[in-house]
């Protein structure tokens, strides 16, 4: 299963093998575009501040419980396959180091606001001149224009911002209470991803024409970009959208015996078969449920007689018999569910990378299975500062000297 | 494209895919590449209507004939559309023969369905080499659950990310169809990386995507979670893990919010400040992160109280003037109306042969070079039936009219 302690499995260069990444960023979404680039085989070089780093190193979940900086099983996730360096960009001189970063670089991932930014000296028509062909990503709250500019936000502000927020939890019963985030870090990872795309749309441009360009990103922007549908349908035809519910059919996870599972159906033939694996019964052969939209206009009726079958059944049983007569269900998965899940298991989604101070741990890894440039099991997360020496000195040809000084200074 | 020529308005000019996709979840993969200049032809037929041209689950509607449906109009922009009816073995062949001059295929069908039209990657491969191609399923096309099918519901439930979304003690909720979204970017971002892949070495590839695990890698923390410490994590609605005050906070006004996250030192400071220094803010349960995050049910009835005086534009000014991160929760009308998302201009308009002026999303990103706009509408299904198998595939006016008669072009 993993790479690593297989010896049979032949090492293939990952799709991006050729492009150089600097990654200028902390917490979550600008440390997961580059990761994406990273796992596929691109040369990550991250830029951490001396002496704390990443501000996910400082968040759990932490190895066996212990907050330590190389433990975040944050940090460690989201900072896969890259190589790490320490540096203090405010410095006049730190800010010349990271121009050279940058001249040989690629692509440039930054997450600054747009104020510091200017003053730490990231204008793009600045480092063009030096890198006609880079492709620099800023990913930013509210993007590099407009009146939020400067507004601060973490990820539950963005969430919020973003308009998905307000519709949640969908099909709500609780009028009084508030709406809520999506869960966990994903609102955050969905922007890195969709960076991800606008980066590798420009590198594939530059590479053709020579010619670089500057990404804008604005994580509300990403964020409205996925509830288009609810944005637009004001836009359009101006119905407002809350959480509360609207009684649709079958969306909602129903209790079943040992969890919930959720049943979807759509199409009439997906119908006809939930109604035979219920073992046909009576209340369900009423003619005004044979069309989606009789099922849709009687969902009130239908969601609790469905719900009703399915609380006395186990989540697996109703899983796999569901699907095996072709009705699109799913238990609803714990982390533990996943990590233990056939199909992932079988796909490879987990893979086993040594760090140093962390050890062995299984890490998820890829959605997608390239078939010539599969995941990179190269290298877990760095350690703070691990590829000083080679960046330093072998790349940008400082001597051990110049490296002790700039560490003295407090710039490395 | 080389040196020396003009820079296109999008990045992926050039770029030609074939686009079996359908629904969010396929068709937002394709339709990325497609606002971001690839031609994106899409292959339809009223044998097999896309559902979105016909209804939406999520938004629980209906639309009248194929021609009406703003769902699909969004998530299908800048595409071309032909009719091949793929019962008819002319239609294979066509679609081979559009292989032959594309540089990636896109395709959401169940597992196994592309190969049973004899549309396999194992057979695209042997008449375009280089071809890439993106296969999307609900669990992906391996592994014991490879033959399951699912919508947006399917995947958030089936990838850990709806037991994550919700009240901590309420039910897990699977979110909005966004989560199609997710899948779809998952796969143009498989897509361009092949891209970039093929650019560099000629060689093309097919990708795997299961549309629950591009889910499951969004809440990676919960994975990881589980994996390094054995717990499993819950739901939270909108608390942070180690960090109070972190929510949203009711506001003057009916059914308004505002989002407020305090972090740091410095922040909890500033939004003292803030709220003007009430004398709960100096108690001792409330002096460091530990003492806030233990005490936060308190806290955010505190906090509350100073918000309900306020709209949830003035706690955010309020907020954000001191250096706190807070932002309303705004609804699908005030993003509409909101001067930050008129000025960033990501929404535009197109208009539409049938429905007429429509609201759309472009590309979500300000591209400095090559902007990648809304050309046109979504596709009237067959639009480009007399383009692509006309100049791209070299048949006659004649031969078009006969495979039209023949229900091939149907």
């Amino acid at each position: 299963m993993s790479m690593l302690n297989s010896d049979t499995e032949i090492e293939r260069p990952g799709a991006l093998g050729h492009i150089r990444v600097v990654e200028l960023c902390t917490g979550v979404a600008g440390p997961y575009c580059t990761k994406l680039l990273a796992d596929l085989g691109a040369e990550v070089i991250k830029i951490e501040p001396p002496g704390i780093g990443d501000d996910a190193r400082q968040r759990g979940p932490f190895v066996d419980d212990r907050p330590h900086p190389e433990l975040s099983g944050l940090f460690l996730h989201l900072n896969t396959n890259k190589l790490g360096i320490t540096l203090d960009t405010a410095t006049p001189i730190g800010g010349r180091i990271l121009r050279e970063l940058v001249a040989r670089a690629d692509v440039f991932v930054e997450d600054r606001p747009p104020l510091l930014a200017k003053e730490l000296g990231l204008a793009y028509n600045e480092l063009e001149k030096v890198n006609p062909r880079l492709v620099m990503v800023s990913i930013t709250p509210f993007g590099q224009t407009g009146p939020y500019r400067d507004f601060k936000a973490y990820e539950l502000n963005s969430h919020h911002a973003g308009g998905e927020g307000y519709v949640l939890p969908i099909h709500s019963q609780e009028p009084d209470r508030e709406p809520v985030k999506s869960g966990g870090i994903s609102a955050d990872c969905v922007c890195g991803l969709s960076a991800a795309v606008a980066a590798l749309a420009a590198t594939f441009l530059a590479s053709s024409m020579g010619i670089g360009q500057h990404i804008d990103v604005s994580k509300q922007d990403v964020l409205m970009s996925l509830v288009q549908n609810h944005v637009c349908a004001y836009a359009n035809l101006r119905e407002v959208h809350s959480r509360l519910g609207r009684g649709f059919l079958t969306v909602l996870p129903m209790e079943c015996l040992d969890g919930y599972i959720v049943i979807t159906i759509v199409t009439d033939r997906e119908w006809r078969s939930l109604v035979e694996c219920m073992g046909n019964p009576a209340w369900a052969q009423d003619e005004k449920y044979l069309s989606w939209i009789g099922r849709h206009s009687n969902a009130a009726e239908i969601n609790p007689r469905i719900e009703e079958w399915a609380r006395g059944l186990p989540k697996d049983e109703l899983f796999h018999k569901l699907q095996a007569n072709g009705v699109a269900a799913a238990p609803v998965a714990t982390a533990e569910d996943l990590a233990r899940s056939p199909q992932m298991i079988e796909r490879g989604f987990f893979e086993r990378l040594v760090h140093p101070v962390a050890g062995e741990l299984q890490y998820p890894t890829t959605p997608c299975r390239f078939g010539e440039t599969p995941w990179r099991g190269d290298s877990a997360a760095p350690l703070l500062g691990q590829h000083n020496e080679v960046i330093y000195c072998e790349r940008l040809g400082y001597t051990h000297e110049d490296l002790v000084k700039l560490r003295e200074a407090g710039v490395v | 494209m080389g040196r020396g020529q003009a820079l296109p308005s999008a990045p992926l000019h050039g770029v030609r895919v074939v686009d079996f996709c359908w629904l969010w979840a396929g068709a937002y993969a394709t339709g990325l590449l497609s606002l971001l200049g690839a031609e994106v032809i899409k292959v339809e037929s009223m044998a097999r209507v896309d559902q979105t041209r016909v209804m939406t689950f999520t938004l629980g509607k209906s639309f009248e004939g194929v021609e009406n449906s703003s769902v699909f109009n969004a998530i299908n922009l800048n595409k071309l559309s032909v009719r091949l009816n793929m019962k008819h073995s002319r239609s294979v062949e066509l679609a081979k023969s559009l292989v032959q001059v594309s540089d990636v295929v896109g395709q959401n069908m169940r597992p196994g369905a592309m190969e049973a039209l004899g549309l396999g990657y194992d057979v695209l491969r042997e008449i375009k080499p280089d071809i890439i191609m993106l296969s999307s399923s609900a669990f992906g096309c391996k592994g014991p659950y490879s033959n399951y099918g699912g919508y947006a519901p399917t995947f958030s439930c089936g990838s850990g990310l709806a037991h994550m979304t919700g009240y901590a003690d309420g039910t897990p909720n699977p979110m909005t169809g966004s989560t199609d979204l997710m899948s779809a970017i998952t796969g143009a971002f498989a897509l361009v990386a092949a891209l970039n892949h093929r650019q560099k070495t000629g060689v093309g590839q097919h990708i795997d995507l299961s549309s629950v695990e591009s889910q499951g890698i969004l809440a990676g923390d919960a994975l990881m979670e589980y994996l390094v410490t054995g717990r499993v994590p819950h739901r939270c609605g909108n608390r942070d893990r180690i960090t109070a005050p972190h929510n949203c906070y009711r506001c003057r006004g009916e059914d308004k919010w505002v989002s407020i996250a305090v972090r740091t030192p410095e922040e909890w400071d500033a939004f003292c400040d803030a709220i003007g220094n009430p004398e709960w803010t100096l108690e001792e349960r409330f002096a460091d992160a530990y003492g806030r995050h233990s005490h936060q049910d308190e806290l955010d009835r505190l906090v509350a109280a100073w918000t309900i005086e306020r709209t949830h534009w003035e706690a955010t000014r309020a907020l954000q003037e001191a250096g706190v991160a807070a932002m309303p929760s705004l609804s699908n009308e005030e993003i509409v109306n909101d001067s930050h998302f008129k000025h960033r201009g990501i929404a535009t308009t197109v208009e539409h042969p049938v429905m007429g002026r429509q609201v759309v999303f472009g590309v979500p990103w300000r591209l400095s070079k090559t902007p990648a706009p809304v050309r046109k509408a979504s596709p009237l299904m067959g639009e480009s039936n007399q383009y692509v198998f006309g100049e791209l595939l070299g048949l006659t006016s004649e031969e078009i009219a006969d495979l039209e008669e023949q229900g091939v072009i149907y």
